[in-house]
């Protein structure tokens, strides 16, 4: 029987926000493309939370950005709430987080996809992946634990028969693999929101030698918004001066008309519903075998951790501006449909709820990401690359940055160049992927500021300061964007130049102007800069006594004032100086170990002095760096130490 | 490439001290312990048990040579990998405590496929083999170089891991802050810092005091392990070169001549029932003179100014002049004893007559003990060794609850910890957000966790290597 048969350079499964940064990513540097999606209706869609960004998650999202990625220019063309999170506390965990239109946000993303040259959409399930046994190299038998590649992937064939030859593959399935949703004792076999599941894939990959594990997750109820009564609930305004997402984004572009969110509470009676039903919760009744995250947990989660706690918040967010849909944020919940209707109806302003759709639990299948290098390429199957909720994660934005990644990396990977490898101390993207590939996930890994342990370095403000030019070494980011760059680094060093070498003396106009502010003083001559460090002064109150900066700020860039992104950041870097040179001094720490290469050819079973549980852990996850291995659990200090010094020897050999 | 380690050998040595004592320990570890012990050690018939012996148990029996002529009566006892000090199969004949049996069962041992240990192999094994921990395997080595009784108790303590334990403390309570901190960080919901700077405050002040204190026992520890450097000064014939000679008597300490490295003087060191001086003598120099010349001079000057310690020797049966102000002049803001030498002859001089000539020479009250000593009589030797450990260790030399810190690694670390817990301080004092307490926090908890080894410093992973002689 004729079947189709094309010739392609990469084929992506899956559209979701992995699939489509992936795809977009390869297309872009040039690479002949498909995207295969259960549902074209489905690319980017948003089964979840209405909303991108929110603490540490905005972080990702403007890193993706400056890396060339698409999340943050789509939400700034689709949102409909804006709103900087964590402004009364430091830099470093300011968070943006802006609430879409959904369905706005689905057909923007479509329409860049299709707009997109090399790039092809084409609705198929992908059932087989295709490769050959690579007989090039000796066996792991005969090289003890030297890597090797035992296979490499040509191709995917889809449930009709077409096949697809490619270079590489980028798997992107999010929670379709073999997906069952629960709503209490009713379960139904599909993907998200009554999507299609994909139920071949699976075998395929194991037979590829790859191993499935099942994770789950959930999401709360949408409800018809004229059932509730917003007069109970506390409004939720966004920002007055909305801060976009993208880099690219010219402010002044996207300040509009926003809806509002609406907070209420639950309460004791709620409480007491939830725990009088717990035996009918899947989760509870054992019947949900998968891992769900502990850091998005459901109410009923909630209820029963803490157990003191008199009251939860509940955010209601609104789906779009074309729907009356709600969502009830902060109450997911895999409850039987009646439980789920008493229990909503306890909370203020939701007495007479109907709800629209039901909330429900999603069960599916994934990876344990130890299985791939940092570039998200496996180990054991070269070409082969996956992203996203697939790799273990949970989050819209969790799964747009490692779609880029994947899909640079596998552009990287044929053209043959080196892999973009972002670490721990340059990135949020590093964090996520470095704890994937490196730790023992037991449940869907989402992001969270402290799992960054440089986060005064890594700001959501300079984001483009600390990537940009990687995006652009890669060829994502483009040569006025570049420049663009290149300029306000210029501007921020030179104000910063400025103001530490401008002084000012103990005269009596900056002694009256010190005493306005609340401030002590002078008794010597001290720096604008000195004065920026104290607390009760910043930089724009200093302008009053500092007459040169609009002189300076005209000669450099013509305009009396520096853009306020500059502005922000030489107020930063002057104002928190002492902690990012102690945060600086810590990441030169880390990078020692960080460099520190591990031979792939290593053999731990030669290392004599290694406990037994660190070598298999070593042998398991085939660490690159000292740095990484120091990192998997159940490799102690004293097992690194070991490395070290096997590893100084074997450099002398 | 080619990847060789050298696969590990099998060791041997006198573990306990090589002296007459009631019992001896020779040691065998390594993979082939077992049947090196097999070939030194037999039943009382005769018989080769070692390899049949179950871990942990004692065996009455013999240890023979290699012709199986018997050597002396011991026991044997066998400590299977991993459950053994070096985590390796270990041996151990435990034997009549003569020098002469113990070298001859090593002998033996050495003959049989053993090679000798190197000083500190054992623990350099134990360490590899993640049986120790960093800082004990540096307690080890320093028990190996410490020059005296004292240093031994410390470097012995924290063999035990008391400095270790003290420190995991205080890394646990670092821990559970920055554990408070980033969680409400992370659910601002659930978990509220309002009121928390202050709480942290008053746990950082205490924290900030224990590590203080461990740190100014570090000072402390230097003295224990590497000695008080002491200068003898006062004019010639006033006794000093007996009451030196008198210090390192033989029924007192022992006493090592050790050239010095950057001067062309004598430096000797004595112990005074544990307490290490060492003593340069300046009436080397002088004594050959009548007077005081001007490079005796200069060259008191210069070693009073190195010194921790001054014993000022007068004679206490002549009267003081300008000599004695001119020394007194050059002793400034040291810790000084002065020695009224003689006592046994006519007394000239009185300790208020000391006290009224130094006077404008020592800061503040110009307080420093005075004692009566006679060379000759061999009196006051008691009273100057109490002298000492008042100035030197608050007395309480020989309390038992006290960690001292005699390694200069662990006391910056602490140091670099105590610093990192101030700026915290500082933070909370300054108003600071509470996301920006946790660079110092981290910073405090790593130092510390670098002298128990929870944290790897490669700078450290080399020196501790280096010491523990591992071959390029």
């Amino acid at each position: 029987m004729p079947e189709i048969h094309e010739k392609v350079d990469i084929c992506v499964i899956g559209a979701g926000h992995a699939g489509c940064e992936a795809a977009l990513a390869c297309a872009r540097l040039g690479l002949e493309t498909v995207i295969f999606t259960v549902s074209v209706e489905s690319i980017a869609l948003m089964p979840c939370n209405p909303n991108i960004g929110g603490t540490s998650k905005g972080h990702l999202v403007r890193e993706l950005d400056a890396l060339g990625g698409e999340m943050g220019k789509n939400i700034d063309k689709t949102f409909i709430q804006s709103k900087m999170l964590n402004v009364s506390k430091g830099p470093a965990v300011h968070s943006l987080r802006a609430q879409a239109d959904k369905a706005e946000y689905s057909r923007q993303m479509r329409m860049t996809l299709e707009n997109q040259d090399h790039l092809v959409i084409k609705q198929a399930e992908v059932c087989d992946l295709l490769w050959e046994e690579d007989n090039s190299l000796p066996s792991g038998e005969e090289r003890g634990e030297g890597r090797i590649r035992k296979k490499t992937v040509t191709g995917v064939r889809t449930f009709t028969g077409a096949v697809y030859e490619c270079k590489a593959v980028i798997l992107c399935t999010g929670t379709y693999l073999k997906a069952r949703c629960l709503c209490g004792e009713s379960i139904t076999y599909t993907g998200p929101n009554g999507l299609q599941a994909a139920n071949h894939l699976s075998d395929s990959l194991e037979k590829l030698g790859i191993s499935l594990r099942r994770f789950k997750t959930g999401t709360p109820a949408r409800m018809d918004g004229r059932s509730i009564d917003y007069s109970r609930m506390e409004e939720q305004f966004g920002d007055e001066r909305i801060v976009p997402f993208s880099f690219s984004t010219d402010p002044d572009t996207i300040q509009k008309d926003q809806v509002s969110c609406w907070l209420t509470y639950t309460n004791e009676k709620t409480h007491e519903i939830i725990r009088a039903n717990l035996h009918r919760s899947p989760i509870y009744a054992g019947i949900i075998e998968g891992t769900g995250p502990r850091y998005c947990p459901s109410i009923e989660d909630k209820v029963v951790k803490f157990p003191d706690k008199e009251r939860h918040q509940v955010f209601m967010e609104p789906e779009g501006l074309h729907t009356n849909e709600m969502y009830v944020g902060g109450m997911s919940s895999s409850m039987p449909e009646d439980v789920q209707l008493a229990m909503y109806r306890t909370v203020p302003g939701l007495e007479h709820c109907r709800i629209v759709k039901n909330a429900y639990a999603i069960e599916y299948d994934c990876i344990h990401a130890g299985q791939l290098y940092p570039s998200l390429e496996f180990k054991d199957i070269k070409g082969l690359f996956s992203a996203g909720q697939f790799n273990g994660s949970s989050g819209y934005e969790e799964a747009a940055c490692q779609g880029l990644v994947a899909g640079i990396n596998a552009a990287m990977s044929v053209f043959h160049k080196s892999p973009l490898i972002l670490d721990r101390s340059e990135s949020y993207i590093g964090v996520l992927i470095d704890d994937l590939v490196t730790k023992d996930n037991r449940e869907p890994y989402r992001m969270m500021t402290s799992r960054a342990e440089y986060r005064l370095l890594l700001r959501q403000d300079n984001a483009d300061l600390r990537l940009r030019k990687k995006g652009y070494e890669v060829g994502l980011v483009s040569e006025k964007q570049y420049h663009a760059l290149l300029q306000k680094e210029m501007y921020i060093e030179k104000e910063m130049e400025r103001l530490k070498h401008t002084m000012v003396g103990a005269g009596k106009e900056i002694q009256s102007f010190l005493v306005s502010h609340d401030s002590a003083p002078l008794k010597t001559a001290v720096s604008l800069g000195e004065l920026i460090c104290r607390p009760e002064l910043n930089y724009q109150v200093l302008e009053e006594i500092d007459p040169e900066r609009a002189v300076f700020a005209r000669e450099l860039c013509g305009k009396d004032r520096f853009p306020s992104d500059v502005i922000e950041q030489v107020e930063i870097e002057i104002k928190y100086e002492g902690y990012i040179l102690r945060q600086k001094r810590q990441v030169e720490q880390f990078k020692k170990m960080e460099t520190k290469r591990i031979p792939e050819a290593i053999s731990y079973d030669e290392i004599p002095s290694l406990r037994i549980e660190a070598r298999q852990k070593l042998k398991e996850f085939r660490p690159v760096s000292v740095g990484q291995a120091s990192r998997i659990s159940g490799v102690s200090p004293a097992d690194i130490s070991v490395l070290l010094v096997y590893l100084e020897r074997y450099k002398k050999i | 490439m080619e990847i060789h380690m050298s696969s590990t050998s099998t060791i041997a040595a006198i573990a306990t001290g090589l002296s007459d004592s009631g019992i001896g320990i020779v040691r065998i570890s390594g993979p082939d312990a077992i049947k090196v012990g097999d070939r030194i050690f037999c039943s009382p018939s005769g018989k080769s048990v070692v390899r049949h012996l179950e871990s942990h148990k004692l065996q009455y029996g013999c240890a023979v040579k290699e012709d199986r002529t018997v050597i002396d009566e011991a026991m044997a006892v066998v400590m299977k990998a991993p459950k053994s000090y070096t985590g390796e199969d270990t041996v151990e004949i435990q034997c009549h405590g003569g020098v002469l049996v113990m070298k001859k069962i090593l002998e033996t041992a050495l003959k049989c496929g053993a090679r000798l240990a190197e000083p500190g192999e054992f623990t350099k094994r134990a360490f590899l083999n993640g049986k120790k921990d960093l800082s004990e395997a540096e307690a080890v080595m320093d028990v190996i170089r410490s020059k005296n009784d004292y240093a031994l108790i410390s470097s012995a303590r924290q063999l035990r891991g008391e400095l270790g334990n003290t420190v995991r403390q205080i890394r646990k309570e670092l821990l559970q802050e920055i554990a408070a901190i980033e969680a409400a960080l992370d659910d601002p919901e659930h978990l509220s810092l309002e009121g928390y700077p202050e709480k942290l405050r008053v746990k950082l002040e205490e924290i900030r005091d224990k590590t203080e204190k461990l740190v100014d026992s570090a000072v402390q520890g230097r003295f224990m392990k590497e000695g008080i450097s002491t200068v003898i000064v006062g004019k010639p014939n006033v006794g000093k070169s007996s009451l030196l000679n008198l210090l390192s008597g033989e029924d007192r300490a022992i006493v090592t001549d050790i050239a010095g490295t950057t001067r062309d003087i004598l430096e000797e060191n004595v112990n005074l029932h544990g307490i290490s001086l060492n003593v340069i003598d300046t009436a080397g120099i002088r004594d050959a003179q009548d007077q005081i010349e001007q490079i005796g001079v200069e060259k008191a000057r210069q070693y009073a100014g190195e010194a921790d310690l001054i014993l000022y020797v007068a004679d206490s049966s002549l009267p003081l002049d300008e000599n004695d102000r001119e020394i007194f002049s050059l002793i400034k803001e040291k810790k000084i004893i002065v020695l009224l030498n003689k006592s046994d002859l006519k007394e000239r001089i009185s300790e208020e007559d000391i006290r009224l000539l130094a006077k404008p020479y020592l800061p503040g009250e110009g307080s420093f003990p005075v004692i009566r000593v006679s060379a000759k009589e061999k009196v006051g030797m008691e009273e100057l060794e109490n002298a000492i450990r008042d100035l030197f260790f608050q007395g309480d030399f020989f309390s038992h609850e006290q960690i001292v810190i005699t390694n200069l690694r662990h006391r910056e670390a602490l140091q670099n910890a105590c610093e990192s817990v101030k700026l915290v301080l500082k933070s909370i004092e300054n108003g600071m957000e509470e996301d920006f307490y946790s660079i110092d926090l981290m910073d405090a908890y790593r130092e510390l966790g670098k002298i128990t080894g929870e944290e790897v410093d490669d700078d450290v992973v080399e020196e501790i290597f280096s010491k523990f002689c591992m071959g390029k």
